[in-house]
């Protein structure tokens, strides 16, 4: 039992964080960077692929790392601090967890070392519009004839999808199942467009598009995308961690400076008490995400969804208390796109909405809740 | 970072486990699991079969009784006595006066009363709220004035709680009414039974006797009954208030509370509107366990945490709450809470009324909630 990151882990942090001050050393960079495509900075994704960080959740026959949870928590943390924009979820941990769970060795050692490289930039395209969290993709089917697979329908949101060099598509298949396929956005429609925290996210139009399956054809691939949304849901919460962090201080630091009738605003305890009661929130949230993320490395699947749903409710819940609030007591500078306290607060908005809300997660629970005497931390 | 308990850990819990459920009574387990109150006969008894297997005092000095445990295992001996329904040791005995007594106290106070205090051949009670000093304990104004070789003592206690079983009470008083209010406070132990102690019961919401007033009228105390220097008694009120850094949030209580409320809650656990409330609070219930994990994994120092205010905090709520929802799920079957026990209603649904008004002193004591935010904004926030 041991809730403290390594040395070599804190090196990590240090690392990406160092490298993430390069680029977004202030707030007014990361607004000139999502103003303008793709979105992010595409010199600081090569000196992430440099670094290795693209590369952290692969094999080193894929071409990665093979760094563990922790490796890629503190990753998405940091970057969460800054609100970086760069689609290390999307791409890496989410488009690029399916293709090294489903790919064929060839595909995975192609993609995931081109991605790793920073050469390229996937995207997930599981989603179609009105579904809500699900492992199967109703809204795009696939098609075979003579061996040529083809995909139809409509997926949106895909987030990063506008960037994507190839996307990795979840389909309905002709015989049931849900199947994955790469598709080339030459072969799509593709519209782009920013969420409400300025990251990016595509609407893709499928219209008989080639498609080449992921791994082996026609084969039902929905438990393995079930488990990679709890992996990415999981490395979403630690992002969002990152940002509550970053609210949590920044608003003590507010508190601490801003003067209103004479005195600094901690001269006034109904604020202070409500900064303590952000603490506690920001507190349980982060043993929440340590002990989800922590869950990945025992690689049983079902734990993994348990925790995913745990730390998915209780991130939604935090980023509500603590997001809310930091813009209720910094007062009206927060109301400002120039500042970063409310823009992390859109930020874990669309992190929780991407990757599963609080109704969604308190939903799962509430209908395990006869299954178990009681919840077991370790 | 690592999840699991090590293998030494591992055992460490199967035997306390083993244990709490097999050498205490059931009768007294299955009296605390199910809620209801213990007597003075049972928490005695319950306290002298740990003692005997060193397990009453584990974070006193060894020579004293205490085990070489880590912080962990000191939470695990804690939650696996919640989870078997052990009542735990008697806290002013275990926690409170016997850790001051072997850091504040002379050898002949030591001798003579920590092996005492250690088997609960001695109740303490805590004397240190009065009428006008709650949060703000500083201000109290129970009097001890010098006389020969005694102290006289006058004044009013209020609080006490199970008062009524005490043989002993260690007892904040003003020794010096000239000097800067925190020292001129000294603490004194006191033999209940010296003429001029009264003890007053005080009724409370839940209907219970559980605290009492106690007035001292000319009480004679002998001298070496004073633990430390006269004017020490505010340093060591903070080493008794701060040195608990284990089982301020009673995690495991509350969740065999909640797990036990869904066993009883029987068809209304079908309902989507009880099963969410009951989803969301094991998983705050979740994160406060590890909570309190990470802080005792974290620093081996002995010093207390900042975090113990955290978890003060919302294990208090997280209790309120469990106590919230079975008061909702027994619903009308509450009202018979002090009917005979020929009662057509269920037992559970009988206590729920006055375990939720008892459970409102939660955010009130051992430094009311406010005061923990207090503490947190300002020793950890810095504001």
């Amino acid at each position: 039992m041991d809730f403290t990151p390594d040395d070599e882990q804190q090196a990590l942090r240090e690392a990406v964080r160092g490298l993430l001050a390069t680029t977004y050393a202030d707030h007014d960079a990361r607004r000139r960077t999502v103003a303008e495509d793709p979105g992010f900075s595409e010199s600081l994704w090569g000196r992430l692929a440099e670094m290795g960080v693209l590369g952290l959740p692969f094999s080193e026959a894929d071409g990665g790392v093979g760094a563990g949870p922790v490796e890629i928590g503190i990753v998405c943390q940091e970057l969460g601090r800054v609100l970086a924009p760069e689609p290390y979820l999307a791409s890496v941990v989410h488009a690029g967890g399916l293709v090294a769970a489903c790919g064929t060795p060839e595909q995975k050692t192609d993609l995931l070392g081109r991605l790793a490289a920073g050469e390229i930039v996937l995207a997930a395209a599981d989603t179609s519009p009105g579904a809500r969290w699900s492992s199967a993709n109703e809204g795009v089917r696939a098609a075979v004839e003579g061996g040529a697979w083809t995909l139809t329908g409509v997926a949106n949101p895909v987030v990063a999808g506008d960037r994507a060099d190839v996307l990795v598509v979840a389909a309905a298949l002709p015989d049931g199942g849900t199947g994955l396929f790469l598709v080339s956005p030459d072969a799509v429609e593709c519209t782009g467009y920013a969420a409400a925290d300025l990251t990016r996210a595509a609407t893709v139009r499928f219209d008989a598009s080639a498609a080449t399956p992921l791994g082996e054809p026609g084969r039902d691939l929905s438990a393995s995308i079930a488990t990679i949304s709890d992996l990415t849901r999981i490395m979403g919460a630690n992002q969002a961690l990152g940002v509550m962090q970053s609210q949590v201080r920044a608003t003590t630091d507010y508190l601490r400076s801003r003067k209103q009738f004479g005195v600094t605003l901690n001269t006034f305890q109904a604020l202070t008490f409500r900064a303590a009661d952000m603490y506690v929130s920001l507190e349980m949230a982060q043993s929440m995400v340590d002990w989800a993320t922590m869950t990945i490395a025992g690689g049983d699947p079902a734990v993994v969804a348990d925790a995913a749903d745990r730390v998915g409710l209780t991130i939604a819940r935090t980023g509500r208390h603590v997001g809310q609030e930091a813009i209720q007591l910094h007062g009206g500078i927060a109301m400002t796109a120039e500042y970063a306290v409310g823009v992390g607060t859109a930020h874990v908005e669309v992190l929780g909405q991407w990757l599963g809300n609080g109704g969604h997660h308190l939903g799962r629970l509430a209908a395990r809740v006869a299954d178990h005497e009681m919840v077991e931390a370790v | 970072m690592q999840l699991e308990l090590s293998a030494t850990d591992t055992d460490f819990r199967a035997r306390m486990r083993e244990f709490f459920t097999t050498k205490v009574p059931q009768e007294i387990r299955d009296t605390v699991l199910a809620g209801r109150h213990l007597g003075h006969d049972q928490i005695v008894e319950s306290q002298r079969i740990l003692n005997a297997e060193g397990l009453a005092v584990p974070h006193w000095p060894t020579e004293w009784g205490g085990q070489d445990w880590t912080d962990l295992q000191r939470h695990l001996w804690h939650e696996e006595m919640q989870r078997a329904g052990v009542p735990l040791p008697l806290a002013f005995n275990a926690s409170m006066i016997g850790p001051v007594i072997a850091q504040f106290g002379t050898e002949e106070q030591k001798e003579r009363f920590l092996p005492a205090t250690a088997n609960l051949d001695i109740w303490w009670s805590q004397g240190f709220s009065e009428p006008d000093a709650g949060s703000d304990l500083a201000s109290l104004r129970t009097s001890a004035v010098r006389d020969g070789d005694d102290w006289v003592v006058n004044g009013q206690k209020t609080w006490t709680t199970l008062g009524q079983y005490g043989d002993w009470i260690f007892t904040l008083v003003r020794t010096d009414p000239e000097v800067k209010k925190q020292a001129g406070i000294s603490m004194l132990l006191i033999d209940m039974t010296t003429p001029g102690v009264e003890v007053r019961p005080i009724e409370l919401i839940d209907g219970g006797h559980e605290v009492n007033e106690v007035w001292f009228s000319d009480v004679r105390v002998p001298g070496d009954l004073m633990v430390g220097e006269p004017g020490q008694g505010w340093t060591i009120a903070k080493f008794l208030l701060g040195n608990e850094r284990v089982g301020v949030a009673p995690v495991g209580a509350t969740k065999r509370a909640l797990a036990r409320l869904k066993s009883e809650a029987g068809d209304q656990l079908d309902d989507p509107l009880v099963r969410a409330r009951v989803a969301e609070l094991e998983n705050d219930l979740l994160a406060l366990e590890l909570t309190a994990l990470r802080v005792v994994a974290h620093s081996s120092d002995g010093a207390p945490h900042p975090a113990s205010s955290v978890l003060k905090l919302r294990g208090s709520e997280l209790q309120q709450a469990v106590s919230e929802l079975a008061l909702d799920l027994a619903g009308p079957a509450s009202l018979a809470a002090r009917a005979d026990d020929d009662s057509p209603q269920e037992d559970w649904a009988r206590r729920a009324a006055p375990t939720y008004l008892n459970l409102r002193k939660a955010s009130i004591y051992g430094g009311s909630n406010e005061v923990q935010r207090q503490i947190i904004s300002r020793t950890i926030l810095g504001l």
